[in-house]
């Protein structure tokens, strides 16, 4: 009984803070979000351990949310863009999003001992796009700058690049991305998605 | 030789199809080369090195491994001061040598990184970046087995930097081996993980750390603020 009226205490409030959210600066986003993420990998045996169903569900719950998997694609695929037909447009986003989310699934449980420190956030009243710089420290090793490329949408925040010590994600995947569509076309790159994808996990 | 033999058989078939794949840009004019020096890579570090740094892994309690890079990366810090030194750093310069003083002293030839537990910021500085402050262009690509990615500024670099290790210096011929072997096994450790990372990520692996290295050089090179690159 006692639980029932707490839910229904708690349901207004977590309302709430959906609202706050929706006004988050994009430099509070991304500290709530790395520091709730490492916190579940301290807490839990299972994500250390790489436990990849956990993993996973981690990464598509509370980080999947805030990236704009449409914009990165877009990016990475630069002019030939918008020479894929709209099904196509879907099918890279869609093979785009799987690889970023395996690759993070297969990382993230190396970053138990890390902190991150969050630098302050050089941004105009207005602003739609800003970057959100990080360090990540390592125990006994040199910090890794990592900047998030962020954008703001209806649906709040979404980062739409990360650029680990200068190598921006959807730079290297230009470069990928266009040798391959010069040699097999666009279709060409779904398929080497979709291979990809469909290979095993790497261990 | 046997056991040579299966590794370099398909060491040498994976050469010559990798050399046929493959045409040369102007960011990597040695490709072809490379990327068979990169197939002999992939082949003996699977049979030999892979496998062993993961026993170290493995069968080394975290403590003694964590001792071990901090050793090395005393040797590191010294290094960095150096070049800090050569490019005109003094601040940067008087961390690196105050963290070689304290961890080489109290902290027992480097094994304990009491530095970083005092907050003295540990930063990476080589010779590639001092000879690219002073004018030097990167010259090609390479890559090189069992060493990496490199180019040739960098990789003149480690030269400079292996001929003057003060592991050099050890006249014990066995200590002195021993050292290079383990700071080796070291290395190839603390790789597996970002390994795992270019194993799912990349759709052409040799590209990807081709790519990656070059930027991160350059985005070290001009200190976090590179001029935007020129389009092909």
């Amino acid at each position: 009984m006692i639980r029932r009226l707490v839910i229904l205490f708690l349901a207004p409030l977590s309302l709430c803070a959906v609202a706050a959210l929706a006004q988050e600066s994009p430099d509070a986003l991304v500290k709530r979000v790395s520091e709730d993420v490492l916190a579940s990998i301290r807490a839990d045996k299972d994500l250390q351990a790489g436990n990849q169903a956990k993993v996973k569900e981690l990464i598509e719950s509370k980080l999947v949310p805030h990236f704009d998997f449409t914009r990165m694609t877009a990016l990475a695929m630069g002019r030939n863009w918008r020479s894929a037909t709209p099904e196509q447009q879907k099918q890279l986003t869609d093979q785009f999003r799987t690889l970023l989310v395996r690759t993070y699934s297969g990382a993230l449980s190396n970053y138990r001992d890390n902190t991150i420190d969050y630098k302050p956030l050089k941004m105009n009243p207005g602003d739609n796009e800003v970057t959100v710089r990080t360090e990540v420290r390592r125990p006994s090793q040199s910090p890794v700058p990592i900047d998030y490329s962020m954008e703001k949408t209806a649906d709040g925040w979404k980062a739409y690049d990360i650029i680990v010590a200068g190598v921006s994600l959807v730079t290297t995947y230009r470069d990928e991305f266009g040798d391959i569509i010069k040699t097999s076309g666009i279709d060409g790159l779904v398929k080497a998605l979709g291979d990809k994808n469909r290979g095993p996990a790497p261990k | 030789m046997n056991a040579l033999h299966h590794i370099l058989t398909p060491a040498l078939a994976a050469v010559l199809l990798a050399g046929c794949a493959a045409t040369p840009s102007r960011v990597d004019p040695l490709e072809p080369w490379n990327r068979a020096m990169y197939s002999v890579h992939e082949t003996v570090d699977t049979a030999v090195i892979k496998p062993v740094a993961q026993a170290y892994v493995r069968n080394t309690p975290d403590p003694v491994r964590t001792g071990v890079s901090n050793f090395f990366g005393n040797i590191d810090d010294l290094f960095s001061g150096i070049n800090d030194v050569l490019q005109g750093k003094a601040n940067r310069a008087g961390d690196a040598f105050g963290r070689v003083l304290l961890n080489s002293t109290f902290g027992i030839a480097g094994i304990f990184d009491l530095a970083s537990m005092a907050g003295i910021p540990k930063d990476k500085n080589d010779f590639g970046l001092t000879f690219g402050k002073w004018g030097a262009p990167d010259g090609p690509y390479l890559f090189i087995p069992l060493f990496g990615p490199t180019t040739v500024r960098d990789g003149t670099g480690w030269l400079v930097r292996i001929y003057t290790s003060p592991i050099g210096y050890i006249d014990e011929w066995a200590v002195r081996w021993s050292l290079w072997g383990l700071g080796y096994l070291d290395t190839r450790a603390q790789l597996l993980d970002s390994e795992t990372v270019l194993d799912t990520a990349a759709l052409d692996k040799y590209r990807f750390l081709r790519n990656a290295y070059l930027r991160s050089r350059r985005y070290q090179l001009y200190e976090g603020n590179p001029p935007p690159e020129t389009e092909e």
